[in-house]
């Protein structure tokens, strides 16, 4: 047992620091690069889109822009904030999930329930809007 | 009997790995505060999306914004998250002069950033599009407001953290700071990701 004691410190030791480095993350030069090129590609594509003005129809525009911002956000969330579902047990993705789902019913909920608002309000002209207080 | 020592000591090894988790907490608490301030930031966006084109009868996004000045800043930001990224890798390394010449990369372009956020905000006041002007500009001014507000604070993190580490060294304490650090600014950046997007570039294309 004596014997045996040390021998599970560093067994412990060694896979705290191991857990530290791999969970915790902070990747590794080639991640990080990776990361950056893609997000340079993905931020300069819709730029091109709205200031080339690509495309006649607003909504595939809008829709690209959305598709982009989306894909960058996940690129950014695995390279640059090395997300995994291991981290941390598993509970950052679970908090992230979480927060997911909260921040879609906050979005969809207000421009839902603003919308049928505006749709039942009085017509106003922009002359009317002026003399608002 | 000899078989059973062996069984107790087997068992202290399962219980050390347990307490691993209960010791480097911090990362998991931070990335829940990351966590409430993504949702600070949602309430923000959906503000701007319920009365972002309440313009009041003044000017729109495609009168104000001037996307290359956007699109220089956005440049800045996602600079300083990869400088970041090195000086991360660097303390890795325990290369404290490296990091420390990293951090103040960092925070010069996260400088630069703000510099130009204020430049805008200041044309935008100038040409009479202020806060106060329209609906639109109320809701744009605070979400993009409350980002720079951010950042600045995230700046001044870092220098904290660069005086640190050139008094202390890389120390156990410190290496915990700037992993912390380090998700404030990527989160940061993400969250610069839904403004340039969602505001600038949609709000330009009307």
């Amino acid at each position: 047992m004596t014997v045996q004691a040390p021998v599970h410190e560093d067994a412990h030791q060694a896979h705290h620091g191991h857990s530290n480095g791999h969970e915790a993350g902070h990747g590794s030069l080639k991640s990080y690069l990776t990361g950056f090129v893609l997000s340079i590609i993905l931020t300069a594509i819709p730029f091109w889109l709205v200031m080339g003005e690509v495309f006649d129809s607003k909504v595939v525009t809008v829709s690209l822009i959305m598709v982009l911002g989306a894909v960058q956000i996940v690129v950014h969330m695995i390279y640059f904030l090395h997300m995994n579902t291991r981290s941390e047990g598993g509970w950052t993705i679970m908090a992230l999930i979480f927060t997911l789902v909260i921040v879609f019913i906050a979005l969809s909920g207000s421009l839902w329930v603003m919308h049928h608002l505006n749709a039942n309000m009085m017509p106003m002209s922009p002359d009317m809007m002026k003399n608002m207080p | 009997m000899s078989q059973t020592t062996f069984d107790t000591s087997e068992q202290p090894q399962f219980f050390l790995e347990e307490d691993h988790h209960v010791e480097s907490s911090t990362n998991l608490g931070f990335w829940l505060y990351l966590m409430s301030d993504c949702l600070i930031f949602a309430v923000l966006f959906a503000t701007y999306a319920v009365v972002g084109r309440n313009y009041a009868a003044g000017p729109s996004p495609a009168d104000l914004f001037e996307l290359p000045l956007v699109a220089v800043n956005t440049a800045m930001l996602l600079l300083s998250s990869i400088t970041y990224g090195f000086a991360m890798l660097q303390m890795e390394r325990n290369a404290k002069a490296e990091t420390l010449f990293w951090l103040g990369i960092t925070g010069v372009f996260g400088a630069i950033f703000i510099g130009l956020e204020l430049y805008e905000f200041i044309n935008l006041i100038h040409e009479g599009a202020g806060p106060t002007r329209s609906a639109f500009l109320s809701a744009f001014f605070t979400l993009v407001g409350t980002h720079g507000l951010h950042v600045t604070f995230g700046i001044i993190w870092l220098i904290t953290l660069m005086v640190q580490v050139s008094m202390h060294g890389l120390v156990e304490a410190n290496r915990r700071r700037l992993m912390c650090l380090s998700m404030f600014w990527h989160f940061l950046d993400v969250v610069w990701i839904g403004v340039f997007s969602f505001v600038y570039l949609i709000g330009v294309v009307g």
